[in-house]
């Protein structure tokens, strides 16, 4: 954009800014210059006019995949205290405490869209919120660990990466910080899944039925078909999303199957085989029935993630209030000496 | 081990080996006591992870677990060099019984409250930064250089935990209170952590081991402080349990180490 | 903004003495101390950074969008506050 362009929708923007704010869900003119700022890939500011339903977009978006963080601290967790050696123990702790990290910076980024954190853990508590589903399955065996690591991981991993480029700044310099630290987690669970499919026959056994258990609801992951996404379209004409569902669907599973077929483990999909054509493999149709089902609110754990979350912040609260109760008394203190 | 709690059996030999073999013997028995505190009071931490009061609070609680994770794995690393029985620190921290643990009975009390774990970890870390701090002069290199590593880790700990009693004890009623009940509780566990074994005796002597008394001064002294600034106080009744020097603990240990070790025990021999 | 979290605060990380302090992120936090800690704990556990600085948020001052223009744009044709503007005859050295 040439200087006087850029001078123009400055002062056409000052000249509407009351307008905006008492009107921001139509105003076409300041929508012209958003949807140009994007065009030229340019990334949105906290302070930047942005349309309402992008700001709700980004928020709904944002706190999701934060709850999802912290959600998904909990199959993970339910495991640290029986890792089965040492080092297990470590790289599990650090990854569960790695996640709470990222809900963190995540949490941070949704509060420059002016929702307070508060706000957030209420939606989430209150139902209102979700958060992804695969965290509402269970982990039953030590092998799940590797199996989330190295599937779910994997194919959160395939999104993160995208989302590093998304158009909010603020979200997109959380990703990159989180894509950075996520690089462990694939590796660490595939390592942990190779232990157990090169293992004892018991071991093997372990890692086919983790593999069994986890392989669609991975697939579930990167939600609906495109035909069945609500909210992909307007995601991706933002460019908070840069790649719909299917493609990332796609991606991951041709990246995944040579893993599988290393391991010597069987991809529990009778539909599964290569398509020359397409350069990638078919696959069968994942029981997007069971998918509604977790979605809203009947998967084997909803109830019990929602629980644990709950207890806790009911549980911090007396320790939050006196946190608070102590740093006024110090604030006083210091004012009056 | 147990050598050291039963007469010494006489050697046909010549003696000279019989005191090598002992010294050895405490120094295996003084390292797995070290690591045991670290790896016991690790496992407990860590099932605050995910249901810590707040995020950022359960992360450096996560911290501070994976902190003393690493010090346990290296200390039971150089006791299994030192036993030189081709045992590996997986085995020893997975495959010894209820009796064969020597960590200190206040790491495996139960979480309880959030004061309560404030208050144990505080305990502990206060104990363990005068303890790691005098055993970084030691004469074993090893150990010498764990604890070097450890203290720094440690000094975070204690600020952490110290900053967290005060809170505690000069927040709200109800915190106050929650402190004070945890104190009164964990108090007779703080007597045996400067117990000093025939272990200690015999690696004193030989400047590897250091002196519980001269640390029981320093930790008195910061613990009466810390109280003191919480406003809350060490409970009337001074009598102290003991036992876990002998292995002897509370019966918290057994279900700590049934699920910490199922997994290896269910299937031996495999590696993960 | 304060909630029952705590207010919140920005975390600033120098990489290597010597360098500028970055803003990497924020936190909640009750008071300095625990500002200061949960920065340690949130923001350099791989390493990344020898200080930090913690501000709260809310004393921090920002431009607006609609400031880019009148804040920032007069700078541009200000070429004489830069070295290369200026020709120093060839053969002429250190300067």
């Amino acid at each position: 954009m040439k200087n006087h362009d850029k001078y123009h929708l400055i002062f056409a923007y000052e000249s509407r800014i009351f307008v905006a704010m008492e009107n921001a869900n139509t105003n076409p003119k300041m929508e012209e210059w958003f949807d140009a700022k994007l065009q030229k890939n340019e990334m949105v500011e906290p302070k930047d006019w942005m349309p309402d339903n992008y700001r709700k977009h980004l928020i709904r978006q944002i706190s999701q995949h934060a709850h999802s963080e912290i959600v998904g601290m909990l199959p993970e967790g339910n495991w640290i205290t029986r890792a089965p050696s040492l080092r297990a123990k470590i790289v599990l702790l650090a990854k569960v405490q790695d996640e709470g990290g990222h809900g963190l910076y995540l949490y941070t980024a949704a509060e420059t869209l002016g929702v307070s954190r508060d706000e957030l853990l209420d939606a989430l508590h209150t139902g209102k919120a979700k958060y992804s589903s695969i965290f509402n399955y269970p982990t039953l065996t030590w092998a799940d660990i590797g199996a989330v690591g190295w599937l779910v991981d994997g194919a959160a991993i395939m999104n993160q990466v995208m989302l590093q480029r998304t158009s909010y700044g603020p979200y997109a310099r959380a990703m990159v910080r989180i894509c950075k630290e996520e690089s462990f987690h694939q590796r660490q669970g595939y390592e942990s899944i190779c232990h157990l499919a090169f293992g004892t026959e018991e071991q093997k056994q372990m890692a086919q039925d983790a593999l069994n258990r986890w392989w669609w609801p991975t697939l579930m992951m990167f939600g609906p078909t495109d035909a069945n996404s609500p909210n992909s379209a307007n995601a991706i004409k933002w460019k908070i999303k840069r790649e719909s569902n299917d493609q990332l669907r796609q991606r991951f599973i041709n990246q995944t199957i040579p893993q599988i077929e290393y391991l010597g483990l069987t991809v529990p999909d009778p539909d599964l085989k290569w398509n020359e054509e397409k350069n990638g493999y078919d696959f069968g149709t994942p029981n997007w029935d069971e998918f509604m089902a977790v979605i809203s609110g009947n998967g084997p754990c909803n109830k019990e993630r929602l629980k644990a979350r709950v207890d806790a912040h009911k549980g911090g609260e007396w320790v939050r209030a006196a946190a608070k109760a102590h740093a006024d008394k110090k604030r006083e203190m210091e004012f009056a000496a | 081990m147990f050598d050291l709690l039963v007469p010494v059996q006489p050697e046909i030999s010549n003696n000279q080996p019989e005191i090598i073999m002992n010294k050895q013997e405490a120094l295996f028995n003084y390292t797995l006591r070290l690591a045991d505190n670290s790896l016991i009071l690790s496992q407990r931490l860590s099932e605050w992870t995910g249901h810590g009061p707040f995020l950022e609070e359960d992360l450096a609680l996560t911290n501070i677990a994976l902190d003393i994770l690493g010090q346990s794995k290296s200390l039971l690393e150089y006791a299994a060099q030192v036993e030189g029985k081709g045992r590996t620190e997986d085995d020893l921290a997975f495959l010894r019984g209820e009796r064969e643990f020597y960590n200190t009975l206040l790491v495996e009390q139960p979480n309880g409250d959030y004061a309560k774990t404030i208050a144990r970890q505080c305990f502990m870390d206060a104990f363990d930064y005068y303890f790691y701090s005098e055993l970084s002069n030691s004469k074993d290199a090893t150990l010498a250089g764990i604890a070097a590593k450890s203290v720094k880790e440690i000094t975070y700990h204690l600020r952490h935990t110290s900053s967290w009693m005060v809170r505690f004890g000069d927040g709200t009623e109800e915190s106050h209170t929650r402190l004070q009940n945890a104190i009164d509780e964990l108090w007779r566990y703080t007597g045996e952590l400067f117990e000093m074994t025939e272990a200690d005796e015999i690696l004193l002597k030989e400047g590897i081991a250091v002196d519980l008394n001269a640390v029981k001064v320093k930790w008195e002294k910061h613990i009466a402080e810390v109280l003191e600034t919480a406003k809350v106080q060490a409970p009337e009744n001074k009598y102290m349990q003991r036992g876990s020097r002998e292995g002897k603990h509370t019966e918290y240990l057994g279900y700590i180490l049934a699920e910490m070790q199922y997994l290896p025990r269910a299937i031996p021999n495999a590696k993960w | 903004m304060s909630d029952s979290q705590g207010p919140i605060w920005e975390v600033f990380v120098q990489k290597k003495p010597g360098q500028p302090f970055v803003h990497c992120g924020s936190l909640h936090a009750f008071d300095k101390e625990m500002a200061l800690q949960n920065a340690r704990d949130l923001y350099t556990r791989r390493s990344e950074g020898t200080a930090l600085w913690v501000v709260p948020s809310s004393a921090i001052v920002s431009s607006s969008p609609e400031d880019l223009g009148p804040f920032f744009e007069p700078a541009n044709d200000k070429v004489y506050r830069h070295p290369t503007f200026y020709q120093i005859p060839e053969g002429v050295k250190h300067i």
